[in-house]
C-alpha cells in the first residue's frame, strides 16, 4: 500500500475526547500502565511508501486541519457575495496568515481579473495622466513589508454585549501578510501631483468599486500597490492581482483590484466614507474619516473554540496583538478578569503596524479563569475596556471596537465569551 | 517613450515635492492615459456637484425605473427587504437604542447616492442606468424620505439645492483629542479591581454559527 494514511478521527473528534479523558491525561509524566502500541506495534506509515513528489503540485493543509478554515456568520449580511468571513485565528500560531484562510470582505463578490487585462489608471490632479499595465508595475523598484489588515467592524457584533462564541468570530476580521509591491508614491510621482492636489480617491474595477478617499500625507507615506503576499500571487479575494496595502488603518480603505487612483482637491465623500465605516455615537453624531486602528488584543487560545484538553499543569496561554499607531511594545495578560495582570513574553519584538505574538506559560492549577489581554503600543497607548469605551461612545458606533476581551475558561477546559464588571 | 515625459513638468515637479519624502526620478513607465479612457473610468460626482453628467430625472420616471431595477432588494418603496439596505425612513432615530440609517436619515451628501447608484447599482448589473435614469432614481429615493414632492425633477442644476437631513450630523475622527489622553496611560497591574462578576454571556444569546 502506498497511499496516504487515511484519517480515522476529525481534529474536532479529537478535541472532544481530549476534553472527556482530561482528567486521566492530567497527571503529566506519569508512568504508563500499557505500552502503546503506537511504540509498540509497527504502523503503516513506517512500512510502505507515502506520496511521491508529484501527488501535490500545490499542496492544502492535510485532511487532519480541515476544520481550520475561514467561517461566516450568516445573519450578518443579506447575501454571501456583499459579505464578510472570519480568519480561524484560534487555531494559528506566529504572525503571518496564510493567504488560504485569511479572511475576505467583498461587497460585489470575488472578481476574475487576469494580469493580461489588468489596467491602473492614475488621474485627476497630476501633470500626466497614466495607465499602467500590471507588468509595468513589476518594473518599478519594489519594498518588501509586513503589515495586519483589519476590518474596521472586527469586534463590532460585541459592542451590546457578549455575542459570538469564538475568537475567530469576534476577532477574526484581521490577517497579517508580508506583502511585496511599489510604493504608492512612486506611482504618483510617476505621473506628478500638481500643487491643488491634497486627497486621493482610489477605487477597484468590481462592481462595487467600494471607492474610499484617503489623504494625499498618507498616500505618499507609506501606502503600497502591491501584488504579492506571503512571497505568491494575492489570491483572487484578496484582489488579484493588485491591491492597495494601507497600513495600520481600516481594511476597507485596502481597495482590491485597486485600477484607479485619482488625485483630488477633496474627499469624494463616497457610501464606504459616509453612510458605512462612520461611527454613530450615543447623541446621535457620527465620526467620520476613522481610519487608524487602535492598538487591540486577544487571546486565541485559550478560546471557545480551542478549549484546554490537558488538565492541570503546564499551560501556554497566546495570543495577538497590534495597533495602528506603531509597533506593539507590550501585552499583559490576566486570568482573574483583570484584577491583577502579568506581562506576557512576545515572540517577537513588535512591528510598526503587524501583529504581535505573545506567550504566557503558566501552571495551570485546573481552576475556572477568566482571561483577558491589554495591548500596549509605542505610542503608550494602552487597550481600554469595554465599558470605558461604551462611555465614550455609547453601543451603536458598530467600528473601531478594540476593547479588552475576556474568556471565561471553565475547569473542564472550556472557555465561553463573556463580559465582567 | 522619452524618459523624461515632459522637462517643463518635471521642474514643476520638483518644487512640488521638495518638501516631501525622498523621491527617486521618473522611470518613464506606463502610458498617457487617452481623454476616452479617463471617461470611462472617471465617473464620480464630488459633493459640491462637480462631475454630475448633464441630465434630469423625475419622481414619476423613478417610481418605475426603481421598482424595475431596485425594489427586489429596497422594496417599493424602498424600505428595504429582508437584510437588504432600507433607503427611506429613519428621520430622528440615531440617537435611538436602534438607529434605522437611510438615505434620508443618514446619508450627508446627495452626491453619494449618485455615484453609488451610477457606478455600483443595481447589484449584479452594473453600470447599466444611463445619467437621466439615474437622476429619477434617486428622485424618487428622496420622494420615498419626504424631502421632495411627488412632481419633483432633479438635474445637474438643481442638484445642490436639495438638502440633506444629516449633513451637519458628522464630525472628523476626535479621537486624538478625546480618548487619547484617557488611554495613554501607565496600567494597572495589581489590585486594579475589588471583585469581578460574569455580567453577560455568549452561549445565553447562542448566535454561533455551528462548527
Amino acid at each position: 500500500m502506498t497511499g496516504a494514511v487515511t484519517p480515522t478521527t476529525s481534529r474536532r473528534g479529537f478535541l472532544k475526547a481530549g476534553l472527556a479523558t482530561g482528567g486521566a491525561l492530567a497527571a503529566g509524566g506519569a508512568a504508563a500502565q500499557e505500552p502503546d502500541p503506537l511504540i509498540t506495534e509497527v504502523q503503516p506509515w513506517a512500512q510502505g511508501f507515502g506520496e511521491g513528489v508529484d501527488a501535490t503540485p500545490y499542496g492544502l493543509p492535510i485532511d487532519y486541519e480541515s476544520d481550520v478554515v475561514r467561517r461566516n456568520v450568516e445573519w450578518l449580511t443579506a447575501d454571501v457575495i456583499s459579505s464578510i468571513n472570519f480568519t480561524p485565528i484560534h487555531a494559528l500560531d506566529g504572525t503571518i496568515t496564510p493567504q488560504g484562510c485569511a479572511f475576505e470582505r467583498h461587497h460585489s463578490g470575488a472578481i476574475d481579473l487576469p494580469k493580461e487585462d489588468y489596467r491602473l489608471m492614475i488621474n485627476g490632479l497630476v501633470h500626466t495622466p497614466l495607465v499602467f499595465t500590471y507588468w509595468d508595475l513589476e518594473r518599478f523598484p519594489r519594498e518588501n513589508h509586513v503589515y495586519f489588515c483589519e476590518c474596521a467592524a472586527n469586534t463590532g457584533m460585541e459592542w451590546a454585549g457578549a455575542q459570538l462564541n469564538g475568537a475567530q468570530f469576534t476577532h477574526g476580521m484581521i490577517h497579517n501578510m508580508e506583502y511585496t509591491g511599489v510604493p504608492l508614491r512612486t506611482l504618483l510621482n510617476e505621473a506628478g501631483i500638481r500643487t491643488e492636489g491634497k486627497w486621493i480617491f482610489v477605487e477597484g474595477a468590481d462592481a462595487s468599486s467600494n471607492g474610499r478617499s484617503i489623504p494625499l500625507d498618507k498616500a505618499l507615506d507609506d501606502c503600497l500597490v502591491a501584488f504579492k503576499a506571503n512571497g505568491e500571487a494575492l489570491r483572487k479575494e484578496h484582489g488579484y492581482p493588485v491591491r492597495l496595502v494601507v497600513p495600520g488603518w481600516e481594511g476597507n480603505l485596502w481597495v482590491k483590484w485597486l485600477r484607479r487612483i485619482e488625485v483630488t482637491d477633496g474627499p469624494v465623500e463616497s457610501r464606504e466614507e459616509t453612510s458605512k465605516y462612520t461611527d454613530t455615537l450615543a447623541n446621535g453624531v457620527s465620526r467620520k474619516w476613522t481610519w487608524v486602528m487602535d492598538a487591540k488584543s486577544v487571546v486565541t487560545s485559550p478560546s471557545p473554540q480551542s478549549p484546554i484538553t490537558h488538565g492541570p499543569g503546564p499551560l501556554v496561554i497566546t495570543g495577538l496583538a497590534w495597533s495602528g499607531r506603531g509597533a506593539i511594545q507590550r501585552v499583559d495578560v490576566s486570568i482573574d478578569g483583570g484584577k491583577s495582570w502579568q506581562v506576557a513574553r512576545l515572540a517577537q519584538p513588535g512591528q510598526p503596524m503587524a501583529l504581535t505574538r505573545f506567550y504566557l506559560d503558566i501552571e495551570w492549577d485546573g481552576s475556572e479563569m477568566l482571561l483577558q489581554s491589554r495591548a500596549m503600543d509605542s505610542t503608550g497607548y494602552v487597550q481600554p475596556t469595554k465599558n470605558e469605551l461604551r462611555e465614550i461612545r455609547g453601543l451603536n458606533s458598530v467600528y473601531h471596537n478594540n476593547c479588552i476581551q475576556t474568556w471565561w475558561v471553565k475547569a473542564n477546559g472550556e472557555a465561553e465569551n463573556v463580559e465582567v464588571s | 517613450m522619452s524618459r523624461f515625459r515632459d522637462l517643463a513638468i518635471g521642474t514643476v515637479l520638483a518644487v512640488t515635492l521638495g518638501a516631501g519624502p525622498a523621491l527617486a526620478e521618473r522611470l518613464g513607465l506606463g502610458r498617457p492615459a487617452l481623454p476616452e479612457e479617463i471617461a470611462a473610468w472617471d465617473v464620480k460626482a464630488m459633493p459640491d456637484g462637480r462631475g454630475l453628467p448633464v441630465g434630469s430625472g423625475t419622481v414619476a420616471d423613478g417610481e418605475d425605473l426603481f421598482s424595475f431595477h431596485c425594489a427586489v432588494c429596497h422594496g417599493e418603496f424602498a424600505e428595504g427587504v429582508d437584510n437588504w439596505p432600507q433607503l427611506a425612513g429613519g428621520e430622528g432615530t440615531l440617537g435611538d437604542a436602534d438607529p434605522v440609517k437611510t438615505v434620508g436619515s443618514y446619508w450627508p451628501y446627495l452626491s453619494t447616492v449618485w455615484n453609488y447608484i451610477y457606478r455600483s447599482m443595481p447589484f449584479g448589473g452594473a453600470q447599466v442606468l444611463e445619467p437621466d435614469e439615474v437622476y429619477a432614481i434617486v428622485a424618487y429615493i428622496l420622494y420615498s424620505n419626504f424631502l421632495v414632492d411627488d412632481d419633483f425633477e432633479l438635474s445637474n442644476e438643481n442638484f445642490l439645492d436639495v438638502q440633506m437631513p444629516n449633513a451637519d450630523g458628522f464630525i472628523p475622527d476626535d479621537r486624538d483629542e478625546v480618548e487619547l489622553p484617557l488611554f495613554v496611560r501607565e496600567p494597572c497591574m495589581t489590585d486594579c479591581k475589588d471583585s469581578v462578576e460574569i455580567t453577560m454571556r455568549a452561549t445565553i444569546l447562542n448566535v454561533t454559527p455551528d462548527m
